[in-house]
């Protein structure tokens, strides 16, 4: 009887703890809540008074705000779908064809990938960009970013289809189905579940990004969300707060919709890409 | 029975191809480029910027100068400055703060454990951008919530930005990627059989003694992991610049910043070459260390 006592104190005891540490991560970000709404924001936190939605208003009024979230979204879809191409076939590949040394190569992909960081790669990616001519365009943050997701893409992408059962390949070309048509018509739909997580990850990753864009583009016309909200400071370098914050949660919308997606479907799990 | 594979070697090789070049032009060769470029003088403007000069090891003797070397601003002062707060915000922060919240998470209520979750990982995914300018608000002096709080409990407001930089990229860093800790802690403690953990109740142990002779121990091969993940993204992150810019006077500049000024501000691309040639052996060291964990681990696991 004791001992459950203790039990039930220790339990309430841990909540108690657990909700005053989510409390405190949660502080910095309930500023984002109420700024947006709030017709007289300032940075600090204030029950919106009057409540508007003019500051989405004048958000969607400024074409060049706007316009920086069309070209995330145009680099973000390009990325997407140079990162799932490649990885599909890639993975594909590494799993089921008899290639020497590929589980070597997936190794050694990985290992360059997180040894050439943004950080330490950045010369050298903005003179590789200059020499392809290809300075200030959008391809350019696809391309690199494509470049940089694929081998971690890969490695999830391969261990997802060696998961998979050769069978079900193998019985269609028993059947008489060419390789190209067993990838295509057997191997592809089993596989889909592997590649939204890829494409989500990869998504969320080039969305957010802002060093790359940063130094690849110069035109404020093809800078992503990312670079073109620091145009809601004034002249003197203060931020106009109502706008910013309500761009910002614009800008945010997309990467929560898809985390209640992948949450909903998988569980949070896979999103760390690393196989514990 | 005969051998038959799916693929042949030439569609497997045509299925690599595409992957192959993008991975080959942007991470394979800016490896070779930057190493190539650390030992010229190239920078982005002037003569130099197209026909730069061979100076052999003048960048990394530039680098390494000992007058110079510990100075605010120079290499030295910023990989110190680095490895402090890789220590302070991964190793001590995110880390321990990761394992205490997966441990808590364990048995608090459901809708208590998915709020919370959803709190700190909202920390983690939301753009780097808005985190930074969130955090912006959140400490500024006049209004801030964080001067705000320290008001009604009244305690001296704070200019953090301004008068300890240093430590508010070590807490920012802490809170923003303390969610990759506590999901993999967490998805670690539930891999664990609960009839261990009952076996304790039984016997009447507190929640401290199971974490410490059961949970922990269980669990070593997953902090390793943990510990050089975050270690490396946290050496190479670049978000605290959106915070501070690396300053005031040079307080925050962390390697990664470090590289942009040099490369960017100054259009040194040469001594920036240099420092990402350093950053990368670092880097190098970290991960060729991660698959040597990784490997002797599956061996010990068929074994």
């Amino acid at each position: 009887m004791k001992q459950q006592l203790g039990l039930f104190v220790s339990r309430i005891g841990f909540s108690v703890l657990t909700a005053m540490i989510g409390v405190i991560f949660a502080l910095p970000l309930i500023w984002f809540l109420f700024a947006p709404f709030n017709a007289r924001a300032e940075l600090g936190i204030a029950i919106p008074n009057p409540f508007t939605l003019a500051n989405f208003h004048e958000v969607f009024g400024n074409s060049f705000a706007m316009r920086g979230l069309i070209n995330s979204l145009v680099e973000s879809v390009g990325g997407v779908i140079l990162v799932g191409f490649g990885a599909t076939l890639a993975s594909y590949a590494l799993s089921r064809s008899p290639l020497p040394g590929k589980r070597a190569i997936t190794y050694v992909l990985l290992l360059f990938s997180s040894v050439v960081s943004g950080s330490a790669a950045m010369v050298p990616i903005f003179l590789i960009i200059t020499a392809l001519h290809l300075i200030d365009t959008q391809l350019a943050v696809i391309l690199v970013f494509a470049g940089g997701l694929l081998p971690t893409a890969m490695f999830i992408l391969r261990d997802f289809i060696d998961g998979i059962p050769k069978s079900y390949e193998e019985s269609a070309m028993v059947a008489g189905a060419s390789p190209v048509q067993a990838f295509f018509d057997v191997a592809l739909p089993v596989i889909r579940p592997g590649i939204v997580v890829i494409v989500v990850w990869a998504f969320v990753n080039i969305w957010g990004s802002f060093l790359i864009p940063f130094i690849l583009l110069r035109s404020s016309d093809k800078m992503p969300a990312s670079v073109a909200i620091y145009s809601f400071y004034s002249e003197a370098g203060t931020p106009i707060v109502t706008l910013l914050a309500a761009y910002a949660l614009l800008y945010s919308l997309p990467v929560i919709v898809l985390y209640l997606f992948v949450s909903w479907k998988f569980g949070f799990r896979f999103f760390g890409g690393i196989k514990a | 029975m005969k051998q038959f594979s799916l693929l042949s070697k030439r569609v497997g090789l045509a299925f690599m191809t595409p992957a192959g070049i993008l991975i080959a032009a942007f991470v394979i060769a800016p490896f070779f480029w930057v190493i190539f470029v650390s030992f010229t003088n190239r920078s982005l403007l002037g003569k130099t910027a197209v026909h730069p000069d061979f100076v052999g090891l003048g960048n990394y003797i530039h680098l390494f100068d000992p007058s110079s070397f510990f100075s605010q601003g120079e290499f030295g002062f910023s990989l110190i400055l680095t490895t402090q707060f890789v220590i302070l915000s991964a190793l001590f922060g995110q880390a321990a703060l990761g394992i205490v919240l997966a441990w808590l998470l364990q048995s608090v209520p459901k809708p208590l454990k998915s709020a919370t979750e959803a709190v700190v990982i909202g920390a983690w995914i939301l753009p780097e951008v808005v985190i930074g300018f969130a955090w912006f608000a959140f400490l500024d002096y006049e209004n801030g919530t964080a001067n705000m709080i320290m008001s009604a409990l009244h305690l001296p407001r704070g200019d953090w930005l301004i008068h300890s930089p240093f430590w508010v990229i070590v807490v920012f860093n802490t809170w923003r990627g303390a969610a990759f800790s506590m999901m993999l802690f967490n998805s670690a403690f539930s891999s664990i059989p609960p009839s261990y953990f009952q076996a304790a109740d039984v016997a009447g142990a507190s929640s401290f003694q199971k974490f410490r002779d059961i949970g922990l121990p269980l669990i070593r091969g997953h902090v390793v992991t943990d510990l050089i993940l975050i270690t490396m993204w946290t050496f190479n992150v670049f978000t605290p610049f959106l915070l501070t810019h690396g300053g005031p006077s040079y307080r925050t500049e962390l390697l990664s910043i470090y590289t942009y000024r040099v490369a960017f501000k100054d259009f040194e691309f040469g001594k920036g070459a240099a420092v990402g040639v350093m950053v990368m052996l670092i880097n190098l060291a970290f991960a060729l260390f991660y698959l040597w964990i990784a490997r002797r681990r599956s061996h010990e696991v068929k074994a």
